[in-house]
This record gives C-alpha cells, sequence and structure tokens, in this order.
C-alpha cells in the first residue's frame, strides 16, 4: 500500500524507533517482547486474544475464575434468564496459548515497566494493557458505603448483587414501589438503567401489576430516551415515572436503614431501592497513575495508549473514549483496535488510524428491542462520532421491528461472547 | 539504531499479510465470521463484489435495515471497498 508520510507520520516513526531501540537494550536477551493485559472482562480478554494471534507472548492477569457478564444481566433481574448464562470462564482464552493468572493486580510501576500481583510476585512487561472496568465510588453518594449496598443492591457488577437485587424484588408485595437512583454521565452503559427499568416493569406488569417504579435520575435526558418513554407509555402505561435533575431528581444522600432516598426536595421510601451510584476506572488504573481527576483515563484515540503513563494502554469502561460510550461492544471493538497498535509499536511501525463502531441494544421486553448505534474516528485528539452515520431505531415502527431487533439483541450477545470466549 | 530494529525484526513476528483495514474489526462485533446459520448473516469469505453493494444500499436505503443503514453511512467507498476486500478473504 502506497502512503504518502507526513511531516506528523515522520515524527512519529522516529519515536516509536527510538522507543524500540531502548527496549531492544533493556531485553535483547530475551526472545520476545512482553504484553500484560489486567482485566478478564470484554476489553482485556478480547484484545489478550488478538495480541496472540498477532503471534506475541501474551500475559493475562484476571482477579475472578468466573467472569460475570453484565450485558443481559437486568433480564436476569426479571427472572427471563439463569444468572448462569451470564458466567464465562477463561479456559478457551487460556487453550488459545494465553498464560493466565488468576490474582489481582495491585501495583504499577511504570518506569521498570513491572507489575505487582496481590501475592507479593510480579511481572515484567514492554507493553501494558489495563481493562479493569469500573469502580463504584463508595461514599460519594452520602451514605452509599458497602453496607449500604447489601440492603440497596446497585446490580451494576454482574454477580450477587444481580440475584440480590432479584431476591428483593420477587419478595416484593403487589402494590410495592421499586425506586432507582440512576446517575449522572459519564457511567458504565448509558441505557442500562432503563433497560432495566424496563425489564422491572415488565416482570411488575407479569406477576404485581400494582406496583410502581420510580426513577430518580441526575441527569435531565438519556440514551434512547424518546424510545424507551414511548415504549414505557405503550407497555407499561402510568407504571414507570422518571424524575429528572430539573425535576429535582437528583439524589444526594441515602439512608439505607430507612430504604429511602433523598433528594434536595424530599424523601423516597422503596419497598426495593437499587441505587445506581458514581462510578470511576478500576482501582488499578489509579494506582498506575492513568487515571486523570475525573477518574476515568485520557487515551491516544489511535493506540489506546494513556496521556499520562508511556507504555501502558487503556481500554473499555475505563479509558475516556470521547463519543463511544462505556459498553461491552466498545470495549470489544477497542480490544481489537489496541492489539492491533501494539503490535505495530512494537514492531517499531506507525499504527494505523482506526474506525470503531458501537452498537448498544436494549430489551423494553422479552419481544421489544431497540438500539442506538454509531461509527468513531479520531479528531482532534478524541474519538469522534462520525457524522451523518450512526444514530438510534426509528421512533416509529411496526412491532415486527422491534421484535427482530430483540432477536439481533441476544444473537449479538450470543456472537460477542463466542469471540471472546468461546 | 538500525541494529536495534534488526533485533526488532527478529523478535516481533512479521504481521499476516493482510492487515484488517480500518472498521474491519468491528463487523465481527454482530457478524459472527463463520458459524453457519447465525442470525446475523457470517461475512467471512463472502464474495467481496456483494458486500460492496449491499453495503451501498444500505447506505442509500435501497435495502431495508434494522441497524445497517446506521453503520453503512459511517464508511466512505473507499474504506467500504478494502473492509469487503478483506473480509472475503478470510478464512
Ligand atoms: C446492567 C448492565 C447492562 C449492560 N448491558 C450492556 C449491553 O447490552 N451491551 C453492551 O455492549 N454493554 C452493556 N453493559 C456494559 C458492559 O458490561 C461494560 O461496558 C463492559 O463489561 C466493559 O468491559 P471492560 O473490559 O471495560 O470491563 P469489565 O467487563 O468490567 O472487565 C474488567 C475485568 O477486570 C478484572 N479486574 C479489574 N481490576 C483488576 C485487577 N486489579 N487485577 C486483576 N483483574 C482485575 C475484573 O475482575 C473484570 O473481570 C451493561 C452493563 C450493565 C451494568
Ligand atoms: C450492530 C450489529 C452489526 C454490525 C456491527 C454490523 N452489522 Fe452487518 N448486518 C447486521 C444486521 C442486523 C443485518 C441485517 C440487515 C439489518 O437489519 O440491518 C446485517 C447485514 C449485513 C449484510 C448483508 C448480508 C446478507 O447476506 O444479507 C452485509 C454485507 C453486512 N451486514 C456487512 C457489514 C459490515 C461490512 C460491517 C462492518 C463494517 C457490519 N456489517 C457490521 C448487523 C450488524
Amino acid at each position: 500500500m502506497l502512503q504518502v508520510l507526513t511531516r506528523r507520520m515522520l515524527l512519529k516513526t522516529a519515536a516509536v524507533g527510538a522507543a524500540a531501540a531502548a527496549f531492544s537494550r533493556r531485553t535483547a536477551a530475551q526472545a520476545s517482547p512482553k504484553v500484560v493485559v489486567v482485566g478478564g472482562g470484554f476489553g482485556g480478554a478480547t484484545c489478550a486474544r488478538e495480541l496472540k494471534q498477532k503471534g506475541l507472548a501474551v500475559t493475562l492477569v484476571e482477579a475472578n475464575a468466573v467472569y460475570t457478564a453484565c450485558p443481559f444481566s437486568n433480564a436476569v433481574l426479571a427472572g427471563l434468564r439463569p444468572i448462569e448464562a451470564q458466567q464465562l470462564k477463561l479456559d478457551a482464552v487460556e487453550k488459545g496459548g494465553i498464560d493466565i493468572i488468576q490474582k489481582k493486580a495491585t501495583g504499577v510501576d511504570p518506569q521498570s515497566r513491572r507489575i505487582a500481583l496481590e501475592d507479593g510476585s510480579s511481572l515484567d512487561y514492554d507493553r501494558l494493557v489495563l481493562s479493569p472496568g469500573v469502580d463504584i465510588r463508595f461514599n460519594a453518594l452520602r451514605g452509599y458505603d458497602e453496607a449500604a449496598a447489601t440492603v440497596m443492591p446497585h446490580a451494576w457488577k454482574a454477580g450477587e448483587q444481580t440475584t440480590l437485587l432479584r431476591r428483593q424484588l420477587e419478595a416484593m408485595d403487589d402494590g410495592g414501589t421499586f425506586v432507582m437512583a440512576a446517575p449522572a454521565n459519564p457511567f458504565r452503559c448509558p441505557p442500562g438503567p432503563y433497560e432495566r427499568a424496563s425489564l422491572v416493569a415488565h416482570y411488575l406488569k407479569t406477576h404485581k401489576p400494582r406496583s410502581k417504579l420510580l426513577i430518580l435520575d441526575a441527569k435531565d435526558s438519556f440514551s434512547k430516551q424518546r424510545l424507551f418513554q414511548a415504549a414505557w407509555q405503550d407497555l407499561y402505561p402510568g407504571m414507570i415515572e422518571w424524575v429528572s435533575l430539573s425535576s429535582g431528581g437528583k439524589v444526594i444522600e441515602v439512608d439505607a436503614k430507612a430504604k429511602t432516598l433523598v433528594t434536595d426536595f424530599g424523601r423516597h421510601k422503596g419497598d426495593v431501592v437499587n441505587v445506581i451510584p458514581p462510578q470511576r476506572a478500576g482501582e488499578i488504573a489509579q494506582v498506575a497513575g492513568v487515571a486523570d481527576r475525573t477518574g476515568w483515563c485520557p487515551i491516544d484515540p489511535v493506540t489506546f495508549e494513556s496521556r499520562l503513563q508511556p507504555n501502558i494502554h487503556v481500554i473499555g469502561d475505563a479509558s475516556i473514549a470521547g463519543g463511544m460510550p462505556k459498553s461491552a461492544f466498545s470495549a470489544n471493538a477497542q480490544g481489537k483496535v489496541c492489539a492491533a497498535a501494539v503490535a505495530s509499536l512494537l514492531r517499531g511501525e506507525a499504527p494505523a488510524e482506526p474506525k470503531l463502531i458501537n452498537t448498544c441494544y436494549s430489551l423494553v421486553a422479552p419481544d421489544y428491542g431497540i438500539s442506538v448505534a454509531g461509527v468513531y474516528t479520531p479528531r482532534n485528539g478524541l474519538l469522534a462520532d462520525v457524522e451523518g452515520a450512526g444514530g438510534t431505531s426509528p421512533v416509529n415502527a411496526p412491532p415486527s421491528f422491534r421484535a427482530q431487533e430483540a432477536i439481533y439483541a441476544e444473537a449479538w450477545f450470543q456472537t460477542i461472547t463466542r469471540e471472546v470466549y468461546g | 539504531m538500525s541494529a536495534a530494529f534488526a533485533i526488532m525484526a527478529l523478535t516481533v513476528p512479521a504481521m499476516a499479510q493482510n492487515v484488517a483495514p480500518p472498521g474491519a474489526t468491528a463487523c465481527s462485533g454482530c457478524h459472527d465470521p463463520s458459524t453457519p446459520g447465525a442470525v446475523f448473516p457470517p461475512l467471512h469469505g463472502y464474495p467481496s463484489g456483494e458486500i460492496v453493494a449491499a453495503m451501498q444500499d444500505f447506505r442509500t436505503g435501497q435495502r431495508p435495515a434494522t441497524v445497517m443503514d446506521r453503520i453503512a453511512k459511517g464508511f466512505t467507498d473507499e474504506e467500504t471497498q478494502a473492509i469487503a476486500s478483506w473480509l472475503s478473504q478470510q478464512p
């Protein structure tokens, strides 16, 4: 392929060459450069497999033996799906020749390029990829600490929290109120709270039709809002009340003992209370010094390399990916692009400008799916929406269209889990 | 530095001949590459011309779609061509 070398590219190539020279001095004795990936979720496991496919030696550090996927965990909550359907293992990834270390990474030293593990052992890397997902910012919302989360689950990391909230919902009497606190942007899975409200409403309509659902929101608008609200009117009339920021929806404090959420304007007691709290990049990103004051990680949109530390790449929910939402779809797409960039950099080549896609499907009911899509490319140092592309499903569409998108939603989950864990 | 590059060249395996063009790896976010009978049509080994034609028809709206219209609009003719050619060569 013929390419005109711009001055910027030449400079970039020179910088890469210098890094490569330094690199080979340090590790000339080594058989091949070492890439370490922390986090075996949708971003990290994807990236590890792609790196391996490119012939690189990869070590994947993942704290848990079983990964519980968040996408479709709202269906688990609504009793439409067993939690087992969410549980994935790294066996196939390991069979693919990736070294898996089931430990928590506790430290990163960017200078010596070494990470520390919970048992005191350490690993050297030439390039490090972090895909640690999110951490809940406990106490950012007054009163919402780990103890409160056992009374008012967040269920924003799938697993025990999901089944706890499910049990609470099952135990609720007909005529009860489900109250949800939704966070300000940015947070993991922007349409997630509203998909959850929809599927909880589906459960209530089917089993406890006199019940109500209240969403207290720290925002004035949300993802796929018109589609969600139109569907709520159609499917669950009078059941879901959404209180926006400017109508006083922002929760400022929680009272776990009283199962009550506090706003500037009043107190809202629920029979079941779901707090989706503020979040930030997973702790290891904070420890590595790749997160900025927002708690999230600024990155180069071509390579996903941290803007704050060299040789460390950040993908998935933890990264500041411009227009790309924090989704499993994004994390998967970013994992592939990051792997290609890391391979290029280690080869001393300039990485290509990428193009990425995201699509988030949401279920409003088991046979009613909606989606939002986007295509992204680097612009002004960020991943920006390609204009004219993307957007949501049409506002006016026949039931057959919604049913088709519900089928595609499920098929998407099958494809991605097969690609990443199968 | 040239010596360093020589070492690099030895230690990092050469890239597979056909490097995925921009955007190509994102298609498998939905399209299972090769499982027959998958809900999203598998695209690996799919004739390049047919992918290009489908993408054009999705973009213009000539072909009805739930989501491909929104995705196809994000790619230029050249990009679509490169993606289609790469996909058609994948096993
Ligand atoms: C209710 C809900 C519904 C959702 N629905 C969808 C959907 O329909 N579609 C969609 O695309 N996305 C959806 N998402 C979002 C999706 O789950 C996330 O965007 C995605 O999981 C991000 O991937 P990640 O790799 O960044 O992080 P994660 O998937 O969270 O993976 C991080 C991994 O890193 C590990 N880890 C973290 N720190 C360390 C450490 N120090 N040492 C070792 N291991 C560590 C963790 O154990 C974890 O396995 C949903 C989310 C929620 C909460
Ligand atoms: C969000 C999921 C999704 C992504 C990502 C996606 N597709 Fe599709 N694709 C679909 C769906 C769904 C259809 C069926 C038409 C529709 O409803 O939009 C389809 C149909 C097609 C078809 C027609 C195939 C046939 O035999 O009828 C082609 C070609 C195609 N896609 C190419 C691509 C390419 C190339 C990419 C990457 C640039 C891509 N798709 C990314 C979901 C997706």
